[in-house]
C-alpha cells in the first residue's frame, strides 16, 4: 500500500495533487532515504544491536564474576533467567512498588497540576503570572541527580528543613530517610516537586485551546467555575490527561538517579524501584542473563505502553 | 469592606505565590546551602538567615576535580547535541515532506525511543563496549545519549518543518535547486526555531544524565559532572557545602537558561499532548 495522504495536514497537500501516488513530481524514490539514512543507521546500531546483545544474553548462564561461567563459554540455558525472573519475589515486589509510587505521585500531580494550571489561566496579576509560568521550567531542568542530593539535605534527620516545617505544624521530628514509610514520602516529594511543573503546563497548553468566544460565551453563561471547567474546559484538557497518564508512567519505569542518590533503593526494599532493582542484579551481582533478562521484560512493558501512547496520540500523520 | 471579586482576586494572588514558592523552594535551599560554613549547614533547626561565604566554591575549584567533571559534561553534551542536530534534521525533513512506504512506522519507532528506560541498554552496552575498549571514553557517551537526543530532534523538528509553506519548495525546484540544497537553504533556516528548541533539550537531557555515566565510565578524569557530585555522597561526615556548590554548579547555568528560553521550552516539553 502507498501511503494515503488524507490524513496529512492540508498544507502538505501540494506534493501529493495530480493523483501521483506512484510517482512523485520533482523527487526521486530514493531521495527520502539519503536523508533518513544517517539517523536510521545510528539509531538502529546504537539502540537495536545493543538489544539484541541483550536478548542473546538474557538466554545464557553470564555471570561475569564466575569463573565456571566465562570457561564454559556463557552456556545457553534457553528461558531458565526468565523463568528465575518471574519466579523472583525481589522482581515482582519491585515492580509492585514501582506500580504503587505511580499511583502515589500520579494522582497529587495531576490535582495540584490541575489547580495550577487554572491558577495561571485565570486572568488578573499578569506579571506575577508570567513569573510564576517561568518558574515552573525550573523543576524540570534541574539535574536528576542534584534533585536527589537536595532531597537528602532537606531531608536530613537532624538538619533537615523537612523536619523544621513539621515542627511548625505541630508533628514532631522524623529520621525520614532512615524508615521505610518516610524515604518512600520522601522520594514521592521530590517527584512531585519535579514533575507537578510538567502536568500544570500540559493542562495549560489545554486550556489555552478553548477558543476565547467560547469560553467568554459560557461564563456569560454560568457564573460556577465547576460548570465552566466541567463542561467547557476539560474537554480540552482529556488529551493532555491521557498524555500525562502514559509518560508518567514511562517515566516512573525510567526513574533512576533522584531515587539512587536519595536512599539507593533502602531503607531495605523500601524504596527499591525497578531501575533500581535491575542495576543492582546487573551491576553489583553481576548477574548479567538474569539482568537482561529483567531488562527485555521492562522494555516489553515499556513497548507496550509506548504503542498505546502512539496509537492514541499520533494517529494522525498514520 | 471589600466584595467577594476583591478577596478572590487576593486569593489567586496568594495561589500564584504559594506556587512560585513551591517551585523555586529545593532550588533557593541548595543555593543558599552551598553559601553556609559548615556549622551553620549543621545548625538544627536549620538556619535561614546567615553570612554568605563562596569558601565552598573556592574549596571545589581549587580541587581539579569538579572543574574536570565540568568540562567533561561540557565536551559530552555539547559533541553529542551537535552530532544529534546533524543526523536529525535531515531525518526530520524527510519525514516533514516526503511519501513512502513504511514512513508512519518509523515514525513511530523514532518516539518510542523516548520511552525506552535506560536500564534496558546499559547493560548491554556496558557489555558491549567493554568488549570494544570504548569503556572510559567521552565517546561512548557521546553515541548512546543519541538514543535520546536523537527522537527528540526528529520529532521536534518534523513538526517545525510542517508548518513551512510547501511553495517554497515548489519553486526553488522549479528553479533547479537540487534536494540538499532546498534542505539547506530553506528548511533549515525557516526551521531554525525548532531546530534550537530542540538542541536545547538535546543539551540539558545529555547534561543531565546520570545512569549511563555512572556505569560506562570508571575513571576518575572522565567523569561527568553528575557522578562527580553523587560521589560526594560517601564517608560518615558529608561535606554539604561542597555538595551544594557542586550542585548549583551543575544545575543553575541550565536554569537560568531554560527560564529565559522558558516559551520555547514549554512548547517543546508541551508538544504530543495536547494535539
Amino acid at each position: 500500500m502507498t501511503s494515503i495522504p488524507q490524513s496529512l495536514s492540508p498544507r502538505s497537500a501540494p506534493a501529493e495533487i495530480g493523483g501521483a501516488r506512484r510517482h512523485h513530481p520533482g523527487y526521486s524514490r530514493w531521495t527520502p532515504f539519503f536523508f533518513l539514512a544517517p539517523a536510521v543507521l545510528a539509531l538502529f546500531s546504537i539502540g537495536i544491536y545493543p538489544t539484541l546483545f541483550a536478548i542473546a544474553t538474557s538466554f545464557r548462564r553470564y555471570n561475569i564474576t564466575r569463573r565456571a561461567d566465562q570457561q564454559d563459554g556463557f552456556p545457553f540455558v534457553g528461558f531458565d533467567n526468565y523463568i528465575a525472573v518471574l519466579h523472583d519475589r525481589g522482581f515482582w515486589d519491585s515492580l509492585l512498588l514501582t506500580g504503587k509510587f505511580y499511583l502515589s505521585v500520579v494522582p497529587l500531580q495531576i490535582v495540584l497540576g490541575l489547580v495550577i494550571a487554572l491558577m495561571l489561566h485565570r486572568p488578573g496579576w499578569g506579571l506575577l503570572r508570567a513569573i510564576t509560568r517561568v518558574s515552573l521550567v525550573v523543576p524540570l531542568a534541574t539535574t536528576y541527580a542534584v534533585v536527589g542530593l537536595i532531597g537528602r539535605l532537606v531531608f536530613n534527620r537532624d538538619f533537615g528543613v523537612a523536619n523544621q516545617f513539621m515542627s511548625w505544624v505541630g508533628i514532631s521530628s522524623s529520621d525520614w530517610l532512615g524508615n521505610p514509610t518516610g524515604a518512600f514520602v520522601a522520594i514521592v516529594v521530590m517527584d512531585v516537586w519535579q514533575w507537578t511543573p510538567f502536568v500544570a503546563l500540559i493542562f495549560l497548553a489545554g486550556l489555552s485551546m478553548v477558543p476565547v468566544e467560547i469560553e467568554e460565551a459560557a461564563r456569560l453563561e454560568t457564573k460556577s467555575p465547576w460548570a465552566l471547567l466541567r463542561h467547557v474546559q476539560l474537554p480540552y484538557m482529556l488529551p493532555g490527561l491521557t498524555a500525562v497518564l502514559i509518560l508518567r508512567s514511562a517515566d516512573v519505569l525510567k526513574l533512576f538517579d533522584t531515587v539512587f542518590v536519595m536512599t539507593r533503593g533502602g531503607p531495605g526494599t523500601a524504596t527499591d524501584l525497578i531501575s533500581i532493582y535491575v542495576q543492582r542484579v546487573g551491576f553489583k551481582v553481576f548477574d548479567l542473563g538474569l539482568a537482561s533478562a529483567q531488562a527485555i521484560l521492562l522494555l516489553i512493558l515499556t513497548i507496550v505502553l509506548s504503542r498505546l501512547y502512539i496509537h492514541i496520540f499520533y494517529r494522525e500523520i498514520e | 469592606m471589600m466584595d467577594a471579586t476583591r478577596i478572590r482576586s487576593l486569593l489567586h494572588a496568594l495561589g500564584l505565590f504559594v506556587v512560585l514558592a513551591f517551585a523555586l523552594f529545593p532550588f533557593y535551599w541548595m543555593v543558599t546551602s552551598s553559601l553556609k560554613d559548615q556549622t551553620e549547614l549543621l545548625a538544627s533547626p536549620p538556619v535561614w538567615f546567615f553570612h554568605p561565604t563562596l569558601a565552598n566554591y573556592m574549596d571545589i575549584f581549587a580541587d581539579t576535580k569538579v572543574t574536570a567533571a565540568v568540562v567533561n559534561s561540557l565536551i559530552v553534551a555539547v559533541s553529542t547535541t551537535l552530532l544529534s542536530v546533524v543526523l536529525g534534521t535531515p531525518a526530520a525533513y524527510a519525514l516533514a515532506r516526503f511519501e513512502f512506504r513504511g514512513k508512519a512506522d518509523l515514525w513511530f519507532w523514532f518516539i518510542s525511543n523516548r520511552m525506552i528506560s535506560p536500564i534496558v541498554l546499559a547493560l548491554p552496552v556496558y557489555l558491549l563496549s567493554r568488549q570494544v575498549g570504548l569503556l572510559n571514553t567521552h565517546l561512548v557517551l557521546v553515541l548512546i545519549y543519541l538514543t535520546f537526543n536523537l527522537p527528540i530532534v526528529v520529532w521536534i523538528c518534523t513538526d517545525q518543518f510542517r508548518s513551512i509553506p510547501p511553495d517554497l519548495e515548489q519553486s526553488a525546484r522549479l528553479e533547479g535547486a537540487s534536494q540538499f540544497d532546498i534542505f539547506w537553504r530553506i528548511y533549515l533556516p525557516l526551521g531554525l526555531p525548532g531546530v534550537a528548541v530542540s538542541a536545547i533539550f538535546a543539551f540539558i537531557f545529555s547534561w543531565n544524565e546520570l545512569l549511563y555515566a555512572l556505569v560506562l565510565i570508571t575513571s576518575q578524569g572522565l567523569k561527568t559532572a553528575p557522578v562527580v557530585a553523587t560521589n560526594f555522597m560517601s564517608g560518615y561526615e558529608l561535606p554539604w557545602g561542597k555538595i551544594m556548590a557542586t550542585g548549583t554548579v551543575i544545575v543553575l547555568p541550565v536554569t537560568i537558561f531554560a527560564m529565559l528560553v522558558s516559551r520555547h521550552m514549554i512548547r517543546g516539553l508541551t508538544m504530543g499532548a495536547t494535539k
